[in-house]
């Protein structure tokens, strides 16, 4: 009978390896997590039927659950029966994720059984020019936040001239509330690599790096390892995946500054400086890394491209909706029963994500809001939890999608303060080269201190207006999203929960 | 500090085994920091040199991103995460806790070099709120207890 427990970081973070040790006699694999983080450490079983599930477990819970596979296993308190039978799970539309929770992240034979490469062989068939065309036209946007149609990039470095191009994987994701890049370079590290190869032989880059924060040191070290088999394996070096053409890469590691999620200064990171973002243009396609031109793409973007290639682009385009097309991981996070992953084509609702996917809040107080698309996303009431999760449907209600987190609060937390910490956190993270940035966000802090201080109405008006205008500056007058978008957390607080400010609600919409 | 010449060979040979790599400075400070625990003012020199660069750059690489050290770490690092996921799962009320508990600051160390506490922006760990790293070490879906808890851990290996 084999059993399956995740060795996700997070699954390791809850116990999962505490419940290893007490399984030990068993035959036990280590596998990606399904990413239904509540129920970790989820521990999984093979039956006639497909694999049953027990968790959250601990420790204690072994020895009973050990006794029940031997009779009725779903007598078992914590037994969950079928895990993909899970209504959470079931629903999905598991594309990027496919084989979370299945696989054993190192195995090459567990990464090949279940449709691996087969992007790579695809590519290598139909050669530059049609997998090019095929990443346009799946209409992939890039999932770091921008959402740049991403074939757009791919025509321009594969068309521009250079003796040496690059690859660049931006896996600097520090946005609170999202982890989907860490599952992926955890859970499912050759994906990665070949969409990464898959890039670099279609645009004639022969090297490539993966920028992982230094804060996913078990992402680091999957990637490393991985990368050592996919060279012994073929699938780097001089002739990738029998293609004829070099294709080889490293991983870098941040260094715990935030602002190196900003492409070009995580290209100038890579160069050995400090991260300080480039003006553009030129863009990165044309000059990038050292110079020369580089496709720079999000983890999730490049983890696309294999499958794009494998089943068409067609197929991705059928999931979505408007430019929105394809699938997105969405992340639960926060004060939120169920938190987890959730990919699904755009286009549900954040209410459905937030209320059926995630159950409510974890406290089980009054849902407040919910933060989308990280730090810089604005704070979305309630009131507007039917739009659907789609880039341009959110960019109408003047927030973002960015890279997919959703961060829930109940009605303890104090709009007020996370206004003053995201400006705090944009002066603590700024490279201070542009001005807005540099002196706004500790402007900023000081503007929300004297409001939460004024004495009277007269003294509150004043500093809103400043409040205002200076968000407005920060919007219309940074060099890049740092300064111009911490705006979007700070007046959507302002905005929707001014009593927290000490507001009248007409006192905030002048 | 004369011990520092004693790491000169490492630093030397994390050098030598990065020569002619492009962009290296990073990996060559992670390197040195894993090796000796930080980064000591005699390595900088020297790494300038290897690099063909200025001392001003080295140092301003140094001071720029939050993860290098110019002096020896606290025998044990505690890092909470206070970005906004677990700030709504209370992360605040853990670091008053902290600061109660340990008598320091955010950015403190324990005046016996047993603790050093330190914010950090996520971890990752956002779906079970809160969390902190302790010595690399992810702690997830934390309460006051469980902090309590790692701390007398902390407290008994001395």
């Amino acid at each position: 009978m084999s059993l399956y427990l995740s060795c996700d970081s997070l699954a390791r973070a809850v116990g999962a390896d505490a419940v290893a040790s007490a399984l030990a006699s068993q035959d036990l694999q280590r596998t990606s997590s399904r990413g239904l983080y509540w129920l970790e450490p989820l521990l999984e079983v093979d039956t006639a039927q497909g694999r049953i599930g027990f968790g959250p477990l601990t420790t204690a819970d072994v020895p009973s659950v050990l006794d029940a596979l031997q009779g009725d296993p779903s007598s078992h308190p914590l037994a969950l029966g079928l895990v993909e039978e899970l209504p959470y799970l079931k629903s999905q539309q598991r594309l990027l994720f496919a084989r979370a929770g299945i696989t054993q992240p190192l195995s090459l034979d567990d990464y090949r059984a279940h449709g691996g490469f087969e992007g790579l062989t695809r590519a290598v068939t139909i050669g530059g020019d049609e997998t090019a065309t095929a990443v346009f036209d799946s209409g992939l946007r890039g999932r770091g936040g921008a959402a740049f149609p991403a074939g757009i990039k791919w025509r321009t470095v594969r068309a521009t001239e250079a003796a040496q191009k690059y690859i660049v994987c931006n896996a600097d994701e520090g946005d609170s509330g999202t982890f989907a890049d860490r599952m992926l370079m955890e859970g499912d590290p050759f994906l990665l690599i070949e969409g990464m190869a898959i890039a670099g032989i279609t645009v004639g880059a022969s090297y490539g790096y993966i920028y992982v924060r230094s804060e996913y040191p078990q992402a680091i070290a999957t990637l490393n390892e991985a990368l050592a088999i996919a060279r012994t394996n073929g699938y780097l070096g001089a002739n990738v995946g029998g293609s004829g053409l070099a294709f080889d890469m490293e991983v870098r590691v941040g260094a715990g500054a935030y602002i190196c999620g900003e492409e070009t200064a995580l290209l100038d990171s890579l160069e050995g400086k400090r991260g300080i973002v480039r003006a553009k243009p030129p863009i990165p396609a044309l000059k990038g890394l050292f110079g020369q031109p580089t496709l720079v793409h999000n983890v999730l973007t490049l983890a696309s491209v294999p499958l794009i290639l494998a089943k068409g682009a067609q197929f991705y385009r059928d999931y979505g909706m408007g430019r929105s097309l394809g699938t997105m991981p969405f992340q639960l996070a926060g004060n939120i029963r169920h938190g987890g992953l959730v990919e699904r084509a755009f286009g549900l609702t954040l209410r459905e994500l937030v209320e059926d996917y995630g159950g409510g809040t974890a406290s089980g107080r009054p849902l407040k809001a919910a933060q989308v698309g990280g730090p810089l996303g604005a704070w979305v009431p309630p009131s507007q939890f039917d739009t659907p999760l789609d880039y341009e449907a959110f960019a109408g209600i003047g927030a973002m999608l960015g890279h997919g987190g959703v961060v829930v609060a109940d009605d303890t937390l104090d709009m007020a303060h996370m206004a003053r910490f995201a400006m705090q956190f944009c002066a603590e993270e700024s490279c201070g080269k542009c001005t807005p940035c540099r002196i706004g966000s500790t402007r900023g802090v000081e503007v929300i201190d004297r409001l939460l201080a004024a004495p009277d109405q007269n003294g509150r008006d004043e500093q809103v207006i400043l409040l205002k205008d200076l968000c407005d500056t920060l919007q219309y007058g940074s060099l890049c999203a740092l300064g111009g978008m911490v705006s979007f957390p700070v007046a959507s607080a302002l905005k929707y929960f001014p009593a927290d400010f000490g507001l009248q609600s007409s006192e905030a919409d002048q | 500090m004369p011990d520092e010449m004693l790491q000169l060979p490492m630093v030397n040979s994390v050098l030598e085994r990065h020569k002619g790599s492009a962009g290296a400075l990073l990996p060559i400070l992670h390197e040195i920091q894993a090796g000796i625990g930080y980064i000591p003012d005699a390595a900088i020199p020297e790494i300038a040199h290897a690099l063909n660069q200025s001392q001003a750059e080295i140092r301003g690489v140094i001071s720029f991103y939050h993860d290098f050290r110019t002096a020896p770490p606290a025998r044990h690092i505690l890092r909470l995460c206070r970005a906004e996921s677990c700030k709504s799962r209370g992360a605040e009320h853990l670091a008053a806790q902290l600061r109660d508990r340990l008598q320091l600051d955010d950015h403190g160390s324990s005046a016996d070099g047993s603790i050093s506490l330190r914010p950090v922006y996520c971890l990752g760990a956002c779906a079970c709120s809160p969390a902190l790293e302790l010595d690399g070490e992810v702690h997830a879906r934390l309460s006051a207890e469980r902090l309590d808890a790692l701390l007398d851990a902390c407290r008994e290996d001395v």
